[in-house]
């Protein structure tokens, strides 16, 4: 009995430290809030340009992660060819890298003086670096492994039968994705659009490195709480409660799938 | 089945319970160590130091663990606005560097040990440019052109405040494309190419070397920052390596990075 009620205890206090590790600083974040002031320190110039960036450019993010995405999703949950199980570790390797090394790749390839930037400066005059289509290539680069990879999740679990099936009925590949697979498909289309797009507006490190800081232009509402941090944390604070809030409309968007 | 979960959990938590004691043991072997003037002498300080100051302290505390065997620098270097929060949310530290005096304002003046404030350099502002300046700069005036990329600190960071105020004197609105986190981040824009420009120290741009091109800023707008080094503890370890980077041989480390000493 007691060997029993040690080992239960042995589980339930790394349980619940662990519960801990997570709450404590949501909790202090809301304990340290100046509550009566947040209209105020919400109209700190920084606050709603940075809000007004980020919404612009995690939806636009959004987009392409779709766009590009769903295709994506489709070759990978059906190819066979050798090749797809290395794209698949592919797209897995912006989850794992360092936002700020994604940063850095970034510049390497689209800056100034990089691999495709140097060739789009000089034939078409593009300049991607400090604008706000950099943070949107920076969202694009982090967000795109969350949205495709539970979407390839949902079209591997579809029987293929329903395609060969749509196909002897004459639809075209192309009609077969869009009239069958794309609507049996879509809780893992909307669970993997929410991920990435509460991704997306996570984003700091390849932001800030990529795109750099210009409030307006580059500043998004994470660069905007790391900047206010140092001359009014309470202005930081109130833009972190936003951000928490977004957090949990979003969680309570995913409840149906995960919260069950 | 008793026995059996009983001896598995063992299995899972010992582990979990030796990285407790490794994570106790360890913290409680720094929190001892933090303590001043308590038990045998400690041979790690750990600077909190302004980026300005990244390859000129790193420099010094190479020549002083060289020449003080068994003693081990630890330096931390961020902006002197993050060093002065760190330090005041109660950062493990035994120096403080800063860039100028003005970025102490905010320190907690009880962190800091009984007469511990000397001066350590001086550093002036300089335009940094990558080494083939494309966009043509030749003084703080053409930093108005629009079709040049010119990147600054934040205006919390001591050279944004600096910057912001050599502009602001010689009547120049720079065309700005992104305020950065400190000054090493400033410069490494300038070095990556992606900014025509940037108001960094003289010191970073000597630290450069050819990696970028300095361009003046007349001494009738620059800035001169005085850079305090600052003691939060009397560890002996700490106060001799205070008193090697006020040396002769710390100076001139400094005065090989640019800086100007006493």
């Amino acid at each position: 009995m007691r060997s029993v009620r040690l080992a239960r205890a042995g589980l339930v206090i790394p349980a619940w430290v662990a519960i801990a590790v997570l709450l404590v600083p949501l909790v202090a974040l809301l304990l340290k809030a100046d509550w009566t002031g947040i209209p105020a320190h919400l109209a700190n110039p920084a606050v709603v340009p940075a809000l007004r960036l980020s919404l612009m450019t995690t939806s636009s993010s959004l987009a392409i992660c779709m766009l590009l995405g769903t295709p994506l999703a489709w070759l990978l949950a059906r190819s066979t060819h050798p090749v797809t199980p290395w794209l698949r570790a592919l797209v897995t390797v912006p989850l794992v890298l360092p936002p700020v090394v994604g940063g850095v790749a970034l510049l390497m390839a689209y800056g100034r003086e990089g691999v495709v930037g140097r060739t789009l400066l000089e034939v078409a005059g593009w300049s991607i670096p400090f604008t706000p289509v950099a943070v949107v290539f920076a969202e694009v680069f982090v967000a795109l492994p969350f949205y495709v990879l539970p979407v390839e999740g949902s079209m591997r679990g579809l029987d293929p039968r329903y395609d060969g099936l749509a196909a002897t009925l004459g639809a075209s590949p192309w009609r077969t994705f869009r009239t069958v697979v794309v609507p049996m498909v879509a809780p893992g289309i909307a669970s993997g659009a929410t991920l990435a797009w509460a991704r997306a507006l996570g984003e700091f490190g390849a932001t800030i490195t990529f795109a750099g800081n210009f409030p307006g232009r580059t500043q998004t509402a994470p660069l905007a709480i790391y900047a206010a941090l140092e001359n009014d944390p309470q202005a930081a604070i109130a833009l972190s409660l936003v951000m928490l809030l977004i957090s949990v409309i979003v969680l309570g968007a995913l409840r149906g799938r995960w919260l069950r | 089945m008793t026995p059996r979960l009983c001896r598995g959990t063992a299995r899972v938590t010992s582990p979990i319970v030796a990285a407790f004691a490794l994570a106790l043991g360890v913290a409680g072997c720094s929190a001892a160590g933090g303590a001043p003037g308590n038990g045998p002498t400690r041979h790690t300080v750990v600077v909190l130091a302004a980026s300005s100051l990244t390859e000129s302290l790193t420099a010094i505390a190479q020549d002083f663990e060289a020449s003080h065997p068994g003693t081990y620098v630890q330096i931390s270097f961020a902006a002197s606005s993050t060093v002065v929060t760190q330090v005041n949310q109660g950062a493990p530290a035994d120096l403080v560097a800063l860039a100028g005096t003005s970025a102490m304002g905010p320190l907690d003046k009880s962190r800091i040990a009984k007469d511990g404030t000397r001066s350590m350099a001086s550093n002036t502002l300089e335009i940094a440019t990558p080494p083939t300046n494309p966009g043509k700069v030749n003084g703080i005036t053409d930093l108005s052109r629009p079709t040049l990329n010119v990147v600054l600190c934040a205006a919390t960071v001591p050279c944004g405040k600096a910057a912001a105020k050599a502009l602001s004197v010689a009547g120049v609105v720079a065309h700005v494309v992104s305020y950065e986190t400190d000054v090493k981040a400033t410069l490494a824009k300038v070095q990556l190419g992606e900014a025509d420009a940037a108001i960094v120290y003289h010191s970073d741009v000597v630290s450069a070397g050819i990696r970028v091109r300095g361009v003046q800023i007349p001494a009738t707008v620059n800035q001169t920052l005085d850079y305090p080094l600052i003691r939060l503890t009397d560890d002996p370890t700490t106060v001799a390596f205070m008193t090697y980077v006020l040396s002769d041989q710390g100076r001139k480390r400094l005065r090989d990075h640019g800086f100007l000493t006493p």
